[in-house]
């Protein structure tokens, strides 16, 4: 992070246009070739938070000039968790497109990932559009159409997945991968979305488990927070939007051969095996 | 150790607990004290405790959780007795006055219908006999000086057992999926860490078999109406006079616990 003394606005823009189009080219480039590149902090030490968002901007062009459909949001650095993990001390967002999901249980190659890591998360699917920035808790659970399990294979395409919270915006938030799985529910089929379990297993091994209060005390207040995002961007989330809210737990090295079960209380399982 | 050492340290045990002192740890004044050794001192001290009036209402699990068990260099649980003085229910204001240096855990009790006789006991055979599980507190104390133990010292000790305090909502193993119960504890009402069962050795029914077998070896009876606390969901809190905590354990329920200042 930055220091403290030197603390920059972090809602500015101050990248000039080829200066994000060269970024987003170079993360693009990154993720594509499964290469990873310096924090882009280094060669421009006063980038801000508005500008990684600008950079992922540039990303979601790209992508859909290429064919893939935008499906949603993802949340990124929501639990203490995962906060600790990365050394940072706010959430971050990202996009998802048609082109990270993978089927349950299917094989997933790590050689086009760089370093590949696994979060167990709750994901919501939205059915009425939410805009504005005094959105609550119940008005977010009046606007989801189910919650299903998710589980994120996130790859950082920054060197040792070191990362400050301007570079790690600009890279989609470290989006790589994910599925979706086990059993949707609608929420008022489920008395409590603060107290349901999640177990992850590697290999047979439990490695992490939570409650989903992990996520910002309630995994609804990431949407709220990509509501305001959105807001303060003069944008909405529409109807129809996936939503993945943010790792319970820290998350989960993979590598080849590794297989990968997350459990949820009342909501099933999913799995993801990992393959060259 | 010879039975005289076990008496004489018990009766030690049983002397902090009563003064509210503690005495430094066993493991360092005899080198070759065993696991064995510990849960002799430990009947000694639970028999003094009976002596002077008290009855045995049930049993804790403790080092329960693989990160505890790597730390303290073991690869199984302890257990404690918990006696009539140690309970209170869920409303009661609890008093920390009477404690040394406690130390709250969240944690998933079972209270028993049947007799549970081991060794050979299986977790069908502990959902069965289970009456119902429930969501509670125990606060841990240790009469070792600054908590300083190894396995022996606090076997020895009761397995660090300070009181408890058990909810109100309850339910059974056979409505919940209890290794996937999620637990969110929550101090003077923010968040303070979350879980699952499964944080008690892959599930809090494995904790109950691992304790009627031990119970079995030992000879120690394991009875209905008995409460099990089944082992920490949480890390060690530590904890001071005006402290409001919530447990909630999804598909279970919850339990609140305020502490004061003034001795039980």
């Amino acid at each position: 992070m930055n220091d403290s003394t030197t603390r920059k606005n972090s809602k500015s823009v101050t990248l000039s246009e080829p200066d994000i189009d060269s970024l987003a080219d170079r993360v693009l480039q990154a993720q594509d070739a499964a290469t990873p590149i310096g924090k882009l902090t280094l060669d421009y030490p006063d980038m801000t938070i508005a500008d990684g968002y600008e950079v992922q901007k540039a990303l979601r062009a790209r992508w859909v000039a290429r064919g893939e459909r935008v499906l949603g949001f993802k949340a990124g650095l929501t639990s203490r968790a995962k906060m600790e993990q990365m050394g940072v001390d706010a959430p971050g967002f990202g996009i998802l497109t048609s082109a990270m999901a993978r089927p349950e249980n299917s094989a997933i190659s790590v050689t086009d990932l760089i370093h590949p890591r696994v979060e167990a998360e709750l994901a919501f699917m939205m059915k009425d559009e939410l805009s504005g920035s005094a959105v609550s808790v119940d008005d977010v659970l009046a606007a989801t159409d189910y919650v299903i399990p998710a589980l994120e294979i996130i790859d950082s395409r920054f060197e040792q997945f070191k990362f400050d919270l301007e570079s790690v915006i600009a890279d989609n938030c470290s989006s790589a991968r994910f599925v979706t799985g086990g059993r949707p529910m609608n929420v008022d089929q489920l008395d409590d979305l603060r107290t349901l379990g999640v177990v992850i297993e590697k290999n047979g091994n439990i490695e992490e488990m939570a409650a989903t209060a992990a996520v910002l005390n309630h995994p609804a207040n990431a949407i709220i927070e990509i509501v305001r995002h959105l807001h303060a961007h003069g944008e909405s989330l529409p109807a129809g939007s996936l939503i993945l809210t943010g790792g319970v737990t820290a998350a989960i090295p993979a590598a080849a051969g590794d297989s990968m079960v997350a459990r949820y209380q009342h909501l099933g399982s999913i799995s993801v095996r990992f393959v060259v | 150790m010879t039975p005289e050492q076990h008496e004489r340290y018990g009766d030690e045990l049983y002397e902090a607990l009563v003064g509210r002192t503690t005495v430094a740890p066993l493991t360092e004044r005899e080198p070759d004290i065993r696991i064995e050794d510990g849960y002799q001192i430990q009947q000694r001290m639970i028999q003094r405790r009976l002596d002077a009036g008290e009855r045995i209402v049930g049993k804790k699990i403790g080092v329960t959780s693989r990160a505890v068990q790597q730390m303290i260099g073991v690869d199984q649980p302890d257990f404690g007795q918990l006696t009539s003085s140690m309970a209170f229910e869920e409303g009661q204001p609890l008093p920390l006055g009477g404690l040394i240096q406690p130390k709250a855990e969240a944690e998933l009790a079972f209270v028993l219908k049947h007799d549970l006789t081991g060794p050979g006991i299986t977790a069908t055979d502990v959902i069965r006999a289970t009456d119902y599980v429930v969501p509670c507190f125990e606060i841990v104390d240790s009469r070792i000086t600054d908590w300083k133990i190894r396995i022996q010292d606090t076997v020895a000790d009761n397995a660090s057992c300070g009181v408890y305090l058990l909810g109100q909502t309850r339910s059974t193993p056979r409505q919940v999926d209890l290794n996937l119960a999620g637990m969110v504890l929550e101090r003077n009402g923010e968040l303070f860490s979350t879980a699952a069962g499964a944080a008690v050795q892959g599930g809090p029914v494995n904790a109950v078999v691992w304790l009627a077998n031990t119970l079995g070896e030992l000879g120690l009876p394991f009875r209905a109406g008995e409460v099990i606390l089944s082992g920490s969901q949480s890390s060690l809190i530590p904890v001071q006079p005006g402290d409001r905590m919530t447990c909630s354990i999804g598909g279970v329920g919850s339990c609140e616990v305020v502490f004061t200042k003034e001795a039980a």
